[in-house]
């Protein structure tokens, strides 16, 4: 048996801000983590994906992030799409600074 | 000082409007981002983790007080009012939006400026001594021999698409603050039998995944035999050089993998064609670049009060103590301004700070400043009666902090605050520990002490040459630290050595804590710094403090 599905967001950066993205369940384009549809079937999440490649004048280098159910919506796994959620620590720009955190 | 001739304002003029009207097509959907982003690369515009990033060189790291300003300009204007300096003397501004990086070019274009070789394949921003013009020790200015090597590999059609990045420093002491040996080529500028200056030409050295120390490749290179001479060294390498793998695409492998001996004589047969085809360089140019180098007329008065208010103000006394060092016309020094200040980012500078440092330059430094690779700002030519007056403005915006060689000078990559590439954080961890030694009141009595951040394997916070040096990385999701130990950046580079078993984030401080006790303890007295007394101890003692568990089983 093939090892189980680990569930998925797909993220990108926005082409003209440079800033995080997540696609959402009804094709918009978020800067919110909890608000990114939670694909939980690897073939789904192909076709979400290639849904994103093809926004190509909206955002850049779009790929599939590990992530799990939250209480609010959507949580990153890796502390690296953890970052990517909030901005930098050491000063409150990006997102933290947008108020999406 | 040197100002770009008229056929690179046109060349970087051209340049920025094509960049202009490719930035219009990749929005308009014209342009994918596959063929978008070999082209903003090649304009120093990077994609990063939270928005893109835009890499300026700063030419040996040299700049004009007016260039100062203009960046300080940019910040403010498209920026998030900051710029950051790098160890290889580039600014990046971390917040840019695609559409206003055009503007930004053009406004640096306006003072000489450019972000173009500061990405991909090509031979990058050549570095130098960042105390060039200035230095007592020094044989002879390299940043003429820098601007050379500038012109010459500023879009070089033949080393456009070399088989990886090519880096070369450039030093002029013997004293070497260039860190020439981790270049792919380093400069250094010696005396010669007869008393002429020429070069030592080092190859193969880098950092990164696979750090080497760069050898010697040519004791003595007459000056005039310079441009051949690189020529020869970058087209074998682009002949030699892998580019099958990336990991092993760098000079230094190329060098490794085929000898040294085999590598010098593929070099000599090269240089001897290129030497033979070469017309040499104008003279007229060569002189016109000396020239702009020439040193600013230093004022020859009296030191005016300074030892008086060295007595007066231990504020003041502290700080030139540690931020000064001889400058080599008679009362002058050169001034270190610390980016440093406790708990603030490594190698930023607001937009306000930029300002008073160009201001600064102009009433106290001809006009000139240095970025060093230590992500310092450098005033490089102040008469000491205007110390206590410049410290004293310094002050008014946090530029004032008296840490210069000491634990808080810590040098740190972007790390996984911004950078892509990133395995863990590097700038929280410097943070952390300078403030900290603050906090205990440590940092005068540790006294020299190196310590290099980065926040993965390519090494770009020099971690292996750092007394002491901290690597980040990623262990099953979790951010780990990697401390290495007794590395060396000078003219003797050493790379570090791995102490052990890495730190999870919290436990690094008091790690280094533990260490430096250690040291404390164990030191001869206060003259022997950190490097010293583990070149004389040996790791043992010092892995026993920062693995004190494993010490006491070992012991039992
Ligand atoms: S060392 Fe790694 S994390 Fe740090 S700036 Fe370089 S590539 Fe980025």
């Amino acid at each position: 048996m093939s090892r189980a599905f680990t569930p998925k967001v797909v993220t990108a950066n926005a082409l003209i801000e440079g800033d995080v993205v997540y696609l959402t369940a009804d094709d918009r384009w978020t800067r919110d983590h909890a608000e990114a549809e939670l694909i939980e079937d690897e073939a789904h999440a192909q076709l979400r994906l290639l849904r994103a490649d093809r926004q190509r004048d909206i955002v850049v280098g779009a790929y599939l992030a590990d992530a799990r159910q939250g209480a609010g919506g959507p949580e990153p796994v890796h502390f690296r799409e953890a970052f990517r959620t909030r901005g930098p620590s050491n000063y409150p720009h990006g997102k933290q600074e947008a108020g999406h955190v | 000082m040197y100002k770009y001739s008229d056929f690179d304002e046109a060349f970087v003029r051209q340049r920025n409007a094509q960049f202009r009207q490719q930035v219009e097509r990749r929005v308009s959907g014209a342009l994918t981002e596959e063929e978008f982003r070999p082209l903003r690369l090649m304009n120093g515009l990077y994609l990063q983790l939270h928005a893109y990033m835009l890499r300026v060189a700063i030419p040996y790291g040299t700049l004009s007080s007016a260039q100062m300003r203009q960046l300080a300009l940019i910040a403010e204007r498209w920026d998030k009012g900051y710029g950051h300096f790098t160890t290889r003397q580039n600014i990046q501004f971390n917040w840019p939006k695609l559409t206003d990086v055009p503007d930004m070019l053009d406004a640096l274009g306006d003072v000489g400026m450019h972000a173009i070789q500061t990405s991909g394949n090509t031979i990058r921003n050549v570095t130098a001594d960042h105390f060039a013009g200035a230095a007592a020790d020094e044989i002879e200015d390299p940043r003429p021999t820098a601007e050379l090597i500038r012109q010459w590999s500023t879009d070089h059609p033949e080393f456009q698409f070399l088989p990886r990045k090519f880096k070369i420093g450039v030093t002029g002491s013997p004293n070497d603050r260039a860190v020439t040996r981790s270049h792919d080529i380093g400069l250094r500028i010696v005396r010669g039998s007869g008393g002429r200056t020429g070069y030592e030409v080092l190859v193969g050295g880098g950092l990164g995944r696979t750090p080497m120390v760069a050898q010697v490749i040519r004791p003595f290179l007459k000056k005039a035999d310079l441009l051949p001479y690189l020529e020869a060294i970058v087209s074998t390498y682009n002949l030699m050089g892998r580019r099958d793998n990336k990991y092993k695409a760098r000079i230094k492998i190329t060098v490794f993998e085929n000898g040294m001996e085999k590598f010098r004589d593929a070099v000599d047969a090269r240089f001897e064609q290129v030497k033979r085809e070469f017309t040499g360089v104008d003279p007229a140019i060569l002189a016109k670049i000396e020239h702009s180098f020439a040193p600013p007329a230093f004022r020859s008065a009296p030191g005016g009060g300074y030892e008086t208010a060295r007595k007066a103000d231990p504020v003041f006394r502290a700080w030139t103590e540690t931020n000064l060092v001889e400058h080599r016309a008679p009362g002058h020094a050169i001034v270190t301004v610390s980016l440093k200040a406790h708990g603030a980012t490594p190698g930023d500078a607001s937009a306000a700070q930029m300002r008073l440092l160009a201001d600064l330059a102009d009433k106290y430094s001809h006009g000139e400043l240095r970025i060093s690779h230590e992500q310092n700002v450098v005033l490089p030519h102040v008469h000491k009666s205007d110390l206590w007056a410049l410290h004293a403005a310094l002050k008014t915006q946090g530029l004032a902090t008296a840490n210069i060689g000491l634990v808080s000078d810590i040098i740190a990559c972007p790390g996984m605050d911004y950078c892509a590439l990133a395995t863990a954080r590097s700038i929280p961890i410097a943070q952390g520990i300078a403030t900290h030694f603050k906090a205990i009141g440590l940092e005068e009595e540790i006294g020299a002490l190196k310590i290099k951040i980065s926040g993965c394997i390519n090494a770009c916070g020099h971690h292996h040459v750092g007394h002491i040096g901290i690597l980040g990385l990623d262990r099953a999701g979790v951010e780990n630290y990697q401390i290495t130990l007794g590395g060396d950046h000078t003219e003797n580079l050493t790379l570090g050595e791995r102490a052990g078993p890495g730190f999870a984030y919290d436990e690094v401080v008091p790690a280094i804590e533990r260490l430096l006790r250690a040291y404390l303890a164990l030191r001869d007295d206060k003259a022997e710094t950190f490097l010293e007394a583990y070149r004389r101890l040996g790791a043992e003692p010092f892995k026993a403090a920062l693995y004190p568990a494993e010490a006491a089983r070992d012991a039992a």
